[in-house]
């Protein structure tokens, strides 16, 4: 069977999004333009201490107040105030302590609950907020990771006795391998706390279906089906009873993977009312009751002969898992983990992590959860070898990467990288950058005593994509699979419906998705709907986080596509009254081998599947076609990122003036579509390096949780990127995919610090804290001159 | 409370409103108007930027009182029904936007721009979008959209 479709009519062409008319017309459905009769709103009371007891808690004031529907606290809640669930027990000794929607007893980080309002206008709920009366006695606040985990200190949960959530290990070659080393570099890499700072503030609305016990939940989440589970199961409501739908989304980079504590909160009082609950954050709520990002401690070390061939590499974390755990909270480390020796050949690697509690707001996974932490410290203590040995740093990467030809690739860690090329995507990014005359210049500058110096920063990453096969997450403990599930149909009029699993926030799956169909069914791309992001619509699915949606949900699509083909074919031969071996499939259309005349459009073939007046015996009536897939391996997409960073060593500041990445994600579907997740990801790694950082005091208060103190960067604030591709099709999943959402996060971070350094090493300097702010930056050439 | 007539989107509306509600919520809660979005509270991010008798103007940072006599146009009124402005139809060929949510604000930023400055640099653009932030497009996408609305704009008007 010879089927023909012009691929080139969907597949691989950046065709523009579907998405954008009504977001660009303000015709969008955010969960917070969701107003439904009898609505009550809610609004939290919550710490302003990062430790302390409640020792009275009043709500009997707000009741009193205008508009007021109700007031609870835990005692009021009772049995409705479920706990935030984790489902990533790392090891079977981990302490879990139990989350509370609304703290007990404790507040344990600024932001914490402690009671709700329920008012017939938000503004009402808000009000009265302030006539609820609550005694708190302060406790010494634990905020310091390596004082957590000190004999002398406090303890977050002092029912546990402990403030260490866990240890891992992994490996153990280290210390006899590093015998055979000459070199022998060790640094202490502080990767800092972030705030995903999606722009939608996260919003809930449940409304209860009559007397039954029905709930439909609409969130601002990226993981709707995993949201109904987890709400079921913590809540009680019967899991077919309640629908969850992510409308239109604002973002989410990971901090809308969760099971929150407000949509516990909204789901339980939905309930108890019988009437509609709504809750929208402030964005300064979101800033310290959305989870946090990153957090770790990374003391590295590694060894190298003096030619500069690997011998090892030994990691020891102390990784930040906040007051509590949350979804994936103590996992994250360790989705790094086995990233940390890149893609370098090395003889041993050592791994440990100690996730450690503190009196701060949770972490769990943001762009790229683990993956940037781990690339960060592979790539910046590769440039100190570098240094070390008196070697260029991508000559020391070039002599110990995974060559071209030996792929595939099982690494020290124990995972099999797929596909690469790092020499082709380096060739092409070293033309683009320049680099040989950049080097030239930055001598000359260094020569000629220039007060701004020039630095040239370098990351050879690669991260592991498509979470995951579920046998993998298995052994990991993780209790869900890694699958992914897409329904096709045909309706009656020839339209086209894709039921997806996925749940897009920004990532343009509703086109993209449209193209994968399209190149297989022959329809045209517009009369393509991607139905995703509700579990009545679209009952099956694992959601969008992971860079998983299309290495693992495209797979489905294209499956289910083809067999809504074969199914159509045996319609279409009987209408034809030939046999389904006779027929061509040609865009869209089956036609009968040597006379194409004889021809059944798929969508007459839809109509009669729709009547059935007239189908071949044992052909159930309808046109549609399913696939559960269950992804064979993780992808691997790498690149080479190049950052020219000038610093002025008078002032500390430190300038990107030219960043360059070519990038390797496999066969790609809309080429727009990447770049632009390339763009949007370097912000964010850029961010990490020059701008972001979450920051405590020592009484655990936040120092900077709003949008006017925590710098998310602006448009002055990052120049224009040049980005190109290379493509080595991934061989664990048939469209070839790789993953593209967490690229630009994971490889600039390392490669602005590396361009740093690199301009300051001659003055001494061997590391810059993050964020590098002029006042860091000028405070650490300060330090290395001796504090001249 | 105090009434107010505001012409909102060529709609012309009398309503009584509390003195502390800011506009955006004006706009919004009392007249439905939610294509303006709400994305902080310190007026860093931009995303409820309307025009203010032409002018572009944070939402957030104004009460509806203020906005009494005032003609406002939001991002559901720039263009009748399913036409589109020069800088929707740039943005959506430049892919100026991923999630959408600072959209909204970011295109009323832009319209202002250019009316300001029809032919801007990349410079000019970045200062000029300084107060919306986007999350999702590290702005590369924005600037170029903001570049071909200009030549839009200046093809349009030829």
């Amino acid at each position: 069977m010879t089927d023909v479709v012009d691929v080139s009519t969907a597949l691989g062409r950046p065709i523009k999004r579907k998405e954008d008319a009504r977001l660009l017309h303000g015709q969008t459905n955010w969960t917070d333009n969701i107003q439904l009769p009898g609505t009550v709103h809610m609004a939290i009371l919550r710490s302003p201490f990062a430790h302390a007891t409640i020792t009275s808690l009043d709500v009997s004031g707000a009741l009193a107040m205008p508009n007021v529907v109700a007031a609870y606290g835990p005692e009021e809640l009772g049995d409705l105030n479920g706990s935030v669930p984790c489902v990533w027990p790392v090891t079977d000794d981990m302490v879990a302590p139990d989350f509370p929607a609304l703290a007990k007893g404790k507040v344990r980080h600024v932001g914490d609950c402690v009671a709700v309002v329920l008012a017939t206008d938000n503004q009402s709920a808000v009000d009265a907020l302030e006539a609820i009366v609550v005694d708190y006695e302060p406790l010494d606040a634990v905020v310091n990771m390596e004082k957590a985990i000190s004999p002398d200190t406090a303890y977050v949960h002092d029912d546990k006795g402990t403030n260490t959530c866990y240890v891992y290990n992994l490996g153990g070659g280290y210390d006899e391998k590093v015998k055979e080393a000459d070199v022998v570099v060790k640094r202490r890499f502080i990767n800092q706390r972030l705030i995903p700072a999606f722009m939608e503030p996260r919003s809930v609305v449940a409304a209860p279906m009559g007397m039954s016990e029905e709930i439909t939940l609409w969130s601002s989440t990226q993981v709707p089906h995993i949201l109904r589970l987890l709400l079921a199961l913590v809540t009680g409501v019967p899991e077919n009873n309640l629908r969850v739908i992510a409308p239109d989304v604002g973002g989410g980079f990971g901090g809308k993977l969760q099971c929150y504590r407000e949509e516990i909160l909204v789901t339980q009082l939905a309930r108890k009312l019988g009437r509609p609950v709504k809750w929208t954050e402030t964005r300064s709520e979101d800033m310290v009751a959305t989870h946090h990002g990153r957090d770790q401690i990374q003391d590295i070390e590694i060894a190298a002969k003096s030619d500069g061939t690997l011998v090892g590499l030994k990691v020891d974390l102390i990784a930040n898992m906040g007051a509590y755990l949350q979804i994936i909270t103590p996992g994250v480390p360790l989705l790094g983990m086995f990233m940390y020796p890149g893609i370098y050949k090395m003889g041993a690697y050592d791994f440990k992590c100690t996730g450690v509690f503190t009196n701060t707001t949770p972490t769990d996974a943001y762009r790229g959860a683990g993956r940037p932490e781990s690339t960060y410290a592979i790539e910046r203590i590769m440039d100190e070898l570098a240094a070390e040995l008196g070697m260029e740093p991508m000559e020391l990467r070039k002599n110990n990467w995974i060559k071209h030809e030996e792929f595939p690739y099982t690494t020290i860690a124990g995972l099999t990288y797929d596909t690469g090329n790092y020499e082709l995507a380096t060739a092409r990014a070293l033309e683009l950058f320049d680099y040989d005359a950049l080097r030239a210049e930055q001598k000359q500058r260094r020569e000629s005593g220039d007060p701004v110096q020039l630095g040239i920063g370098i990351s050879t990453f690669t991260e592991m994509c498509g979470l995951a096969p579920s046998r993998t997450l298995g052994a990991l403990k993780y209790v869900a699979g890694g699958w992914e599930h897409c329904t096709v149909r045909v309706l009656p009029t020839g339209k086209v419906e894709v039921i997806t699993g996925t749940s897009p926030h920004g990532q343009g799956h509703e086109t993209a998705w449209s193209q994968i169909a399209s190149s297989i069914l022959g329809v045209p791309v517009e009369d393509i709907e991607v139905v995703h992001s509700d579990t009545g619509r679209a009952p099956y699915g694992m959601d969008t986080y992971g860079s998983r949606s299309l290495a693992v949900g495209g797979q489905a699509i294209k499956a289910a596509s083809e067999r809504l083909v074969e199914k159509a074919r045996i319609i279409a031969a009987h209408q034809l009254e030939c046999s389904a071996s006779d027929l061509d499939y040609v865009n869209g259309v089956f036609q009968v081998k040597g006379d194409p005349e004889k021809a059944q459009p798929l969508g007459a073939v839809a109509f009669e599947a729709f009547t059935a007046h007239n189908l071949p015996d044992g052909v159930e009536p309808t046109l549609s076609a399913e696939a559960t897939i269950d992804p064979e391996d993780f992808s691997y997409p790498h690149g080479t990122h190049l950052a020219a960073m000038e610093v002025d060593t008078q002032t500390g500041k430190a300038t990107l003036r030219k960043y360059v990445c070519v990038d390797d994600v496999g066969i790609q579907v809309n080429p727009m579509i990447v770049e632009g997740q390339v763009h949007g990801g370097l912000a964010q790694g850029i961010g990490q390096a020059l701008y972001e950082g979450a920051f405590y005091d020592e009484d655990g208060q936040p120092l900077n949780a709003n949008l006017s103190t925590y710098l998310v960067p602006g448009a002055p604030d990052l120049p224009s990127f040049t980005t190109d591709t290379t493509c080595t099709p991934s061989s664990t999943n048939p469209l070839g995919t790789k993953g593209v959402g967490e690229a630009g996060a994971i490889a600039s971070t390392p490669a602005i610090i590396n361009g740093i350094v690199d301009a300051l090493r001659p003055m001494g300097v061997t590391d810059v804290p993050m964020p590098a702010t002029p006042m860091t930056v000028w405070k650490t050439i300060q330090a290395a001159q001796g504090g001249k | 409370m105090h009434d107010i007539t505001v012409t909102v989107d060529g709609t012309t509306y009398h309503k009584s409103v509390e003195p502390r509600t800011l506009l955006v919520h004006f706009l919004r809660s009392d007249l439905g108007r939610v294509g303006t979005v709400v994305g902080c509270d310190t007026s860093n991010c931009g995303a409820c930027t309307v025009l203010v008798n032409g002018r572009s103007v944070k939402s957030c940072s104004m009460l509806a009182v203020q906005a009494d006599g005032a003609t406002i146009t939001t991002i559901q009124g720039v263009s009748d029904g399913n036409e589109w402005h020069p800088v929707q139809s740039a943005f959506k060929e430049c892919h100026g936007l991923q999630c959408g949510y600072c959209t909204p604000g970011m295109v009323m930023s832009s319209i202002d721009l250019l009316n300001e400055n029809p032919a801007p640099s990349e410079e000019e653009i970045r200062e000029g979008l300084e107060g919306n932030l986007c999350r999702c497009t590290g702005y590369h996408n924005i600037v170029k959209s903001v570049k071909r609305a200009a030549e839009l704009m200046e093809e349009g008007s030829k």
